[in-house]
């Protein structure tokens, strides 16, 4: 695995591919709710896929059949899926459980709104390709479990043997995985033209 | 130019000047109303205080408990100590900053989007955001509501906004009238049937017509609520007398000249008659039946009398291998009858159907029999308010006398993140939103009803048509 990235963020990954074949896969799988109490940011790979990753509630017996723990596809960095992954709940704990897994990329047909913010919010990429798209990736990885993946953000690609797809992203988003940017920050420096805003406000929604 | 409902909110809002790049419309917009429970904050909260920020406007902040706590005990430590913490958590920021909390305990208590509209918090034409993905909710008054993730939670309390790119707009009409004993839940479960799970990815639904017109508030939420259950950003319904009226004489809505002036632009906020939509979908009222959940998605949905589908009825090979799991993991096999299907566990609460109409259709059919031997039934009330106001009309004791648990307020088993929780292969007739893969209880299977099917199929112990009851 190698990540290039500029100050903070990311451009070029080069990594393997986990495969997760199903669609609407939702954020209760991702990260279920047991582990929803906890008030910090970080700890929760462990218990990423917990349900279909464990066959026990206590996370001591791995389910040979889930693609995550199969041998091949240990160390992997890009999550390969299907359509309206991340579906559900707002629970910005299943990007950082992805994250804390390990994974940088997530690729799929298409994604949940809100999980999709998240994840720019959190420097995970969300890569949308085609049907069709996916399904070459699916199979590349299917020939060569090991087989090199690299996205590059800049230029909107992902490249595996000879194979080149184009993503779209929308700008704001690009911008801000580039650089890693403070989201917080930027919009604080618009302070003034947000009190202008509060300031034209008629009296009756400022009560 | 002709605009929408979403677009008049969209505009009201925006801060920065607008930019349009290859993937459309994005801008900085301003938020009116930030709702906020002990789940999605603790970080957000942790975020402002490593960098020294403030939170901009605590006096539009308000927050409840309502996820993590007891359905059995006001104790904060009923569910153990990571859950204490929480709350705990959640009671220190609160204070901290200077914002409204309504704890375990508080007289105004309750799920967060029954709370927030009970108090007059949402109005028409109004940016209401929340970590939840529930708050969709709002939407019913004609507000743009939307569930934001943590850093968006931190975002809002740090600045107000929230950057934004504009989704496409859709028109959802149901045309006619509902027959009887059809609900709004059922209405929203065949909207979602019919499009899809994600089938509105990246839109705002606009709901439209006689059948929407004539629900009440109340039956408005659960519409709107589970806009999120087809992918939808938000789901909107134009305000009209009937949200007026709600909103009238509550807690934090205008007042004297303040109502007059706020009623003259509510009034204002409808889609043009000749506003285009990117898409329109129609359904009528008549053809809606009382809806049952098969599978593991809200979509996954069919009718009280029609059979549990085949993988083989579905084009879309994606659709049936999601059918082939669903029925796996829900214990079906197609062709099945759904009132032959034994219930064990019977759920009435959360945001989508924890309100007072809930709770009396719910006791409506309760009132007929007792709870079938071998079924566990719990009625949970969205809110205090409720509550009390269940228990004045003595809808707790015709629960409890059916043999249904009378429950506090909260959120419950719609996610189990108390006690709640069901076991593997407990089957559920559920009034919540997600009938995922362990969403109630790992291994355990949900079937998302209205309250009213919900408590008939409590008193057959399977699925039954709660039209045989009118």
């Amino acid at each position: 695995m190698n990540t290039q990235t500029t100050d903070a963020g990311i451009n070029i990954h080069t990594g393997r591919i986990a495969p997760l074949n199903q669609a609407n896969v939702d954020t209760d799988q991702i990260i279920p709710k047991q582990f929803l109490t906890a008030v910090t940011r970080s700890g929760y790979g462990k218990h990423l896929f917990h349900d279909w990753r464990y066959l026990d509630q206590h996370e001591q017996v791995l389910n040979p059949e889930f693609s995550l723990n199969k041998a091949e596809y240990q160390g992997a960095s890009i999550l390969l899926t299907r359509e309206n992954f991340g579906c559900g709940s707002s629970r910005e704990h299943a990007p950082w459980a992805l994250d804390d897994y390990g994974f940088k990329i997530v690729i799929a047909t298409s994604f949940a709104d809100i999980f999709y913010g998240n994840c720019i919010n959190n420097q995970l990429l969300p890569v949308q390709l085609k049907s069709n798209e996916i399904d070459q990736l699916f199979a590349a990885v299917a020939a060569d479990p090991t087989v090199a993946v690299t996205v590059n953000l800049q230029e909107q690609s992902v490249t595996v043997n000879n194979l080149n797809f184009h993503f779209d992203i929308a700008e704001q988003h690009k911008t801000s995985l580039l650089k890693g940017l403070d989201a917080i920050g930027l919009t604080l420096e618009l302070d003034a033209q947000i009190t202008a805003f509060e300031n034209n406000l008629p009296k009756w929604q400022t009560a | 130019m002709a605009t929408t409902l979403y677009d008049k909110i969209w505009q009201a809002h925006i801060i920065s000047a607008q930019q349009t790049s290859a993937t459309g419309e994005e801008g900085l917009i301003y938020i009116d109303r930030h709702l906020i429970h002990e789940v999605t904050t603790p970080q957000a909260f942790a975020g402002l205080d490593a960098k020294g920020r403030k939170v901009r406007c605590p006096q539009r902040t308000f927050a409840t408990m309502d996820h993590s706590i007891s359905t059995r005990s006001l104790a904060i430590d009923a569910c153990g100590p990571t859950n204490k913490l929480q709350l705990q958590t959640l009671a220190d920021n609160c204070e901290k900053h200077g914002i409204q909390l309504f704890p375990v305990g508080h007289q105004k208590q309750g799920i967060v989007h029954v709370m927030g509209p009970e108090l007059g918090l949402i109005q028409p034409g109004m940016t209401v955001v929340c970590g939840d993905s529930h708050t969709a909710t709002h939407g019913a008054f004609g507000a743009l509501a939307f569930g934001i993730g943590t850093s968006q939670v931190e975002h809002v309390f740090a600045t107000q906004t929230l950057k934004q790119s504009k989704a496409k707009s859709m028109k959802v009409q149901v045309n006619g009238s509902l027959p009887i004993g059809i609900t709004a839940k059922d209405v929203i479960l065949a909207i979602i049937g019919k499009i899809g799970h994600a089938g509105a990815t990246g839109y705002v639904i606009e709901y439209t017509g006689e059948a929407i017109s004539s629900l009440s508030m109340e039956e408005r939420m659960t519409v709107c609520n589970m806009s999120i259950e087809a992918g939808a950003k938000a789901g909107l319904i134009a305000p009209d007398q009937t949200t007026f009226d709600y909103v009238q004489g509550r807690e934090y809505a205008p007042k004297g000249d303040n109502w007059t002036q706020a009623l003259a632009y509510w009034s204002t906020l409808k889609s043009d008659s000749d506003a285009v939509f990117d898409t329109v979908i129609e359904l009528n009222a008549n053809d809606i039946t009382p809806q049952v959940t098969w599978g593991t998605n809200p979509g996954q949905v069919i009718g009280v009398n029609h059979p549990v589908p085949a993988p083989s009825d579905f084009s879309d090979p994606i659709d049936q291998d999601s059918a082939v799991k669903a029925l796996k993991y829900m214990d079906l096999v197609p062709g099945q009858k759904l009132s032959d299907l034994a219930v064990n566990n019977v759920f009435i609460g959360s945001c989508t159907n924890g309100r007072i109409e809930d709770m009396r259709a719910a006791a409506a059919i309760a009132k007929h029999g007792k709870v079938a031997k071998g079924v566990t039934a719990i009625v949970v009330p969205g809110s205090v308010a409720v509550k009390q106001q269940a228990e004045a009309e003595q809808l707790d004791k015709i629960f409890i006398e059916a043999g249904f648990e009378w429950r506090l307020p909260g959120c419950s088993m719609c996610l189990g993140m108390n006690d709640d929780v069901l076991q593997a292969g407990d089957r559920c007739a559920s009034t919540s939103n997600r009938n995922f893969e362990g969403r109630q209880g790992r291994g355990a299977r949900t079937h998302l009803v209205s309250p009213a099917m919900a408590a008939a199929a409590a008193l057959a112990g399977h699925f039954a048509d709660v039209r045989d009851y009118q």
